[in-house]
């Protein structure tokens, strides 16, 4: 098996990430799509640390999980806030910025 | 014994041969459709929860696919970070704002989720067709790089040319931690209102500080729903559960008592007949 297969597999994983962060209206389903991209992201760097035969590879993808982790932190903490005020997680709902 | 398996296909040298060996193919096989139909899960699930669950999935597969690909490091990270704190989080922040929040498929823009499929078309084959110029390269394998086992590697290197973004790192942590601190907390704008509050309240108020007096029992009724007589032989209103009350469910004690004068004069419960008279 070629290694190019799991740079595929990456890529649709992405793919189906962006469709989640375009297509659902949850907050928390959108915040999981993202997840699902720096994930894919993750795997396209192992692999190519793996092509490449340096290790640098999976070093960033470490770095990618240890700020995708903070970014899950803060994120959470501001659907939870705005859930606290609007009584609602829907990405609709927040449009105070609407004219 | 490496040898024979060699030569059977089995146990391919990477860097010789540019592919990976028949179990890592197995593997794969196995794991990339359940993570590709678990992903669309993401998708298609109508409860949060779900699409949780699946992205649990996706996670965990990832985190085999590491290990097989020759950084078990990251396999580590990958269950404890990912599927061990991160999706714990996401499910608290469920339970927190409602798991049977239904999630609403009316779209805000006519034809949006139309466009968005086709945008995800795409944006897929795009990648795709960039990732598949990658095909002729000639994988080099990291066994050199592992030779005192992964972890060893990779710390050598964050701790070596990347350390001062490992500190960069932990620092925008502490941040995010005490962000999430500082949005998370309410102020409180009433005093707290605790046992002692609520005593001094109940005996300011007036009302009965002992339980109320338990429904009437009858011989020929469902007690429940008659009320029990006080110690001057009157029926008392508030022993009837209010739920009844309201409901119009509740018996007066005089209907009770016509299917009480049924029975047979010896019975106890006809001693009782003058005093509901």
């Amino acid at each position: 098996m070629n290694l190019t297969n799991y740079l595929v597999l990456a890529s649709l994983l992405f793919t189906i990430g962006a469709l989640t962060v375009l297509v659902r209206r949850n907050a928390i389903i959108v915040f999981m799509g993202v997840e699902l991209m720096l994930n894919a992201a993750n795997l396209v760097f192992v692999t190519f640390a793996r092509i490449h035969g340096d290790l640098t590879g999976q070093v960033v993808a470490f770095f990618v999980m240890v700020v995708a982790a903070a970014e899950v932190v803060v994120g959470l903490a501001i659907i939870v806030a705005i859930y606290r005020t609007r009584r609602s997680a829907s990405v609709d709902d927040v449009n105070l910025l609407r004219s | 014994m490496n040898g024979i398996l060699a030569a059977a296909g089995v146990l391919t040298d990477l860097a010789e041969t540019g592919r990976t060996s028949t179990g890592e193919e197995v593997l794969f096989w196995f794991l990339a459709p359940v993570m590709v139909l678990a992903a669309l899960g993401l998708v298609f699930a109508r409860r949060a929860v779900y699409a949780a669950m699946s992205i649990v999935v996706v996670m965990v597969s990832l985190a085999v696919l590491y290990v097989a690909q020759e950084a078990p490091f990251l396999g580590i990270v990958q269950v404890i970070v990912y599927t061990g704190a991160v999706m714990m989080l996401f499910l608290f922040v469920l339970m927190l704002v409602g798991v049977d929040s239904a999630d609403s498929f009316t779209d805000a823009l006519a034809g949006q989720r139309w466009i968005a499929a086709l945008l995800g078309i795409g944006l897929g084959a795009v990648l795709i067709a960039v990732v598949l110029t990658a095909r002729g390269m000639q994988p080099v394998g990291l066994a050199a790089d592992n030779a005192e086992t992964n972890p060893v590697g990779v710390a050598r290197i964050i701790f070596g040319d990347y350390v001062f973004t490992l500190e960069v790192v932990g620092i925008l942590l502490v941040t995010a931690a005490v962000g999430a601190i500082v949005l998370t907390h309410r102020q409180r704008l009433v005093r707290r209102v605790g046992q002692k509050e609520r005593a001094d309240a109940r005996v300011a108020g007036g009302g009965s500080l002992t339980p109320l007096p338990a429904p009437g029992v009858y011989a020929r009724s469902n007690a429940m729903n008659v009320a029990a007589l006080g110690a001057d032989g009157r029926p008392l209103e508030q022993s009837v559960s209010r739920v009844l009350r309201v409901r119009g469910q509740e018996r007066s004690v005089a209907e009770v008592h016509a299917q009480i004068g049924d029975v047979p004069a010896t019975t106890p419960a006809i001693t009782g007949e003058e005093q509901v008279q």
